[in-house]
């Protein structure tokens, strides 16, 4: 089926709202070409599940392409219209079922050869996109926080190495109660500008405490559901005829019901942290890689205003059946090569941060935990250089804010 | 990277290797040898040539290797390796990066489409077929050293022309110490990790008899020696280079293709699991080199072709997640180089003229003596 063949009826499995927003924009979706559309069905089908930033700007998105003259469209979607995609992919259940072809789609693409087509016409798309729409003004400036190092005695190779060139490191900071201050700084932000998911705190062990007007996401707190996944993957590998695609598919298929999740309390966020199971690498075994890809995600879809994330030492490397067996209830932690991991997701951090609107006027702080040692990034602040300055946690947040 | 377009990027790239290279190693800038006729060649045509290629394994990226900061990670290379070697900075890989087609398509000089989780044969005549055909020479003298069970099929692809009898005969150190051990209360887990990409998954292929003939008839050691060695090594890389050096001792064969895998570690997303890969592969490399100066039969004739399968993806690539994948296809997910040392090789050079990684096929050809007549590449005439 092409995409000018679609009706409103078929959206009639979708959930309500997503629906209701299909049937309003099904004239829009009958222009586009199919090595596109199923990719938006893929945002619209999730909708009800979906945070209020992704929610507005596929609400944007979708008011924008209704408002495009078909000469517009076309001239839009030349990329994607040079595309060439096999009649198994056309005959493929794209209503229903977008995301299994967007994931079929990229593989045919990149045994064609096409896959860098795909990725300009993307691009384009994106920038087209992204001049057409306002941006909204932040009610106040980004603001990210990385807490690495938990557990780390001493350490002796420079750290924020990446990030050095982009703001102020110092050297002689007084780290006492600095986890207290800066969990308090994030929860007085959350008073001043609430906003749902719009401050969060992730933690790669135990989260220090629950906060209001905070959305929390910790490792330990996720056990339960980590442990679930495991034994689910390890019965599906056993089946007879398990490949990756289609273990990869079945996990993408796989509800917070599933996993064990009461689903009664907040049904976007319960989503969320399945599918940083399901869909992360290493997040299911390491600690770090957990709170690395729970940071990028978070921002990429909820767009916080603040973003606190504290590694935690994930588990020594072990034989990988091993790690997914889940068996050891007490493995070996690696501080050390924690660190390192982590002093890396800090510098992801502030790379997917800056992805985000305001970046130019945002803030990032990264610190040592326990130690003396922290970089500060915000445009009142000098880069690439090294101060002395003794000063505690809430000072250097008051830097980094002011 | 702003607005520059890939091809930008990746001559950058390039670029930017070649003068930490000339920096860093006090190499020479390729073109000014082009048109020379080195003496090294006359002195080792005499002898039977060997070549050797190690792919790098896993994909790294320059950040982490050739770029100032990544130095650290890399001093076997750098001291020991490239100042004797013939450096490419820019070659480029334009197919499908999963590891198994990406070094399926290495070993054909095509840009293979096989399924990247399947065990299956290479569409292709493989470097292995044009060698043994064209020259005649015996199953033994060409071997593929693999890291996976999903690798099995790569010594031999399904062309008429070609294929069943013409290919490489493959060893599996993994599979070798499976079987080995079975029984065994000693945990090699530490060696057997397969699939880094899909940790899950590694095809089975037929048991452990035949890897129990090559153990004792081929690499002449016992079980109990095999057993007893593996327990001193500390990855499955590592078990490839001791499996590697044992072939070269007792066969002696003139083609032989490692490949190395360790690195893609770096899809658990711990980025010190990824750089100890990294330091440990540029270890393994400078054991292998020495190893070829040490054994009488490659001493002085062998050529050894160092090169990742492909790169990683870039930090600045909203489509990746950086170091832990090469899922997007940006330019440094596909721009990586080359090192060429030994028999046949200026030493000291760099060159920055891009390649493509199909063309390892025919200008190995050309330096044993084959025609890859198949393959998409072209022959790199600085190796001729």
């Amino acid at each position: 089926m092409q995409p000018h063949d679609l009706q409103a009826e078929q959206f009639a499995a979708y959930p309500p709202l997503a629906r209701k927003l299909a049937i309003a924009n099904v004239k829009a979706f009958q222009q586009l070409p199919l090595s596109f559309l199923p990719g938006l069905l893929r945002q619209v089908i999730e909708y009800d599940y979906k945070f209020p930033a992704e929610q507005a700007a596929i609400d944007q998105e979708l008011s924008h392409l209704s408002s495009l003259s078909p000469t517009q469209i076309a001239e839009w979607f030349h990329g994607f219209s040079q595309l060439s995609l096999s009649s198994k992919l056309e005959h493929l259940d794209w209503v229903n079922r977008p995301a299994q072809f967007v994931e079929q789609e990229s593989a045919y693409l990149w045994t064609t050869h096409q896959l860098d087509a795909f990725s300009q016409a993307a691009t384009a798309y994106g920038d087209r996109l992204q001049a057409a729409i306002p941006t909204a003004a932040l009610p106040v400036r980004r603001l990210g926080i990385a807490v690495i190092g938990q557990g780390v005695a001493t350490y002796d190779a420079p750290l924020f190495r990446n990030l050095r060139a982009h703001g102020t490191y110092f050297n002689q900071v007084k780290g006492e109660d600095g986890f207290e201050q800066l969990l308090d700084g994030v929860e007085a932000r959350a008073k001043s500008y609430p906003t749902p998911y719009g401050h969060w705190y992730v933690d790669g062990g135990k989260a220090a405490r629950q906060s209001a007007g905070l959305t929390t996401v910790s490792y330990e707190a996720l056990q339960p559901v980590r442990d679930s996944l495991l034994k689910y993957m390890q019965t599906e590998i056993a089946r007879p005829g398990m490949g990756p695609e289609e273990l990869r598919t079945d996990l993408a298929r796989l509800l917070p019901a599933d996993l064990g999740m009461k689903g009664d309390a907040d049904a976007a966020l319960d989503r969320f942290q399945v599918k940083l199971f399901t869909e992360g690498s290493g997040t299911q075994i390491f600690s770090t890689t957990f709170a690395q890809w729970t940071t990028r995600e978070a921002l990429r879809r909820a767009q916080p205003l603040t973003l606190l994330a504290r590694y935690a030492p994930r588990q020594r490397q072990r034989p990988m059946n091993e790690l997914l067996s889940n068996t050891n209830a007490n493995p070996e932690l690696d501080p050390l090569g924690s660190l390192v991991d982590a002093d890396m997701g800090a510098y992801y951090h502030w790379i997917n941060q800056q992805r985000l609107p305001g970046a130019e006027h945002s803030s990032f702080l990264v610190w040592f935990e326990g130690h003396g040692d922290a970089l500060v990034i915000a445009p009142s602040l000098p880069r690439g250089v090294t101060s002395d300055s003794a000063m505690n946690i809430k000072g250097l947040l008051s830097l980094a804010t002011s | 990277m702003g607005d520059i377009s890939p091809r930008e990027i990746a001559w950058r790239l390039g670029r930017t290797r070649r003068e930490f290279l000339r920096d860093a190693a006090g190499m020479a800038l390729g073109t000014a040898f082009m048109g020379a006729s080195p003496l090294v060649r006359a002195a080792t045509a005499k002898k039977k040539r060997k070549v050797i290629v190690i792919t790098f394994g896993g994909g790294a990226r320059d950040q982490e290797t050739f770029a100032p900061e990544g130095q650290i990670n890399i001093p076997h290379m750098l001291g020991e390796l490239i100042p004797q070697s013939s450096f490419f900075t820019q070659v480029t890989n334009n197919g499908i990066l999963g590891h198994y087609v990406a070094t399926a398509s290495l070993a054909t000089g095509v840009y293979e489409t096989l399924n990247n989780f399947s065990a299956v044969p290479p569409d292709h005549p493989t470097i292995f077929e044009y060698f043994r055909k064209d020259l005649g020479r015996p199953v033994s003298d060409a071997w593929v050293v693999a890291p996976s069970n999903g690798f099995n099929r790569i010594g031999e692809s399904d062309s008429r022309s070609y294929g069943p009898g013409f290919g490489a005969r493959v060893i599996l150190p993994k599979h070798l110490l499976s079987a080995a051990s079975t029984g065994s209360k000693v945990d090699y887990g530490h060696l057997l990790h397969d699939n880094y990409e899909t940790p899950l998954y590694a095809p089975e292929i037929a048991g452990g008899e035949f890897e129990l003939q090559q153990l004792e008839k081929i690499l002449k050691l016992s079980v109990d020696d095999f057993t007893s060695h593996a327990r001193t090594l500390s990855s499955p890389d590592e078990l490839s280079v001791f499996i590697a050096r044992r072939l070269m001792k007792e066969e002696s064969p003139s083609l032989l293709w490692i490949t190395m895998h360790d690195i893609d570690v770096a899809h658990s997303g711990a980025f010190s699991l990824y750089v100890d890969a990294i330091r440990r592969t540029d270890r393994l490399c400078a054991e292998l080199w020495k190893a070829v100066q040490d054994e009488p039969e490659y001493a002085g004739n062998t050529t050894l072709l160092i090169l990742p399968d492909f790169g990683r993806d870039a930090d600045q690539d909203s489509g990746g997640n950086g170091f832990q994948h090469h899922r997007t296809g940006d330019p440094a997910s596909r721009t990586t180089w080359m090192m060429a040392m030994g028999a046949g090789v200026r030493q000291g050079v760099v060159y920055d003229n891009p390649v493509q990684s199909i063309d390892l096929v025919p200008s190995i050809g050309g330096m044993l003596g084959f025609s890859a007549s198949q393959s998409q590449g072209k022959p790199i005439r600085e190796l001729l």
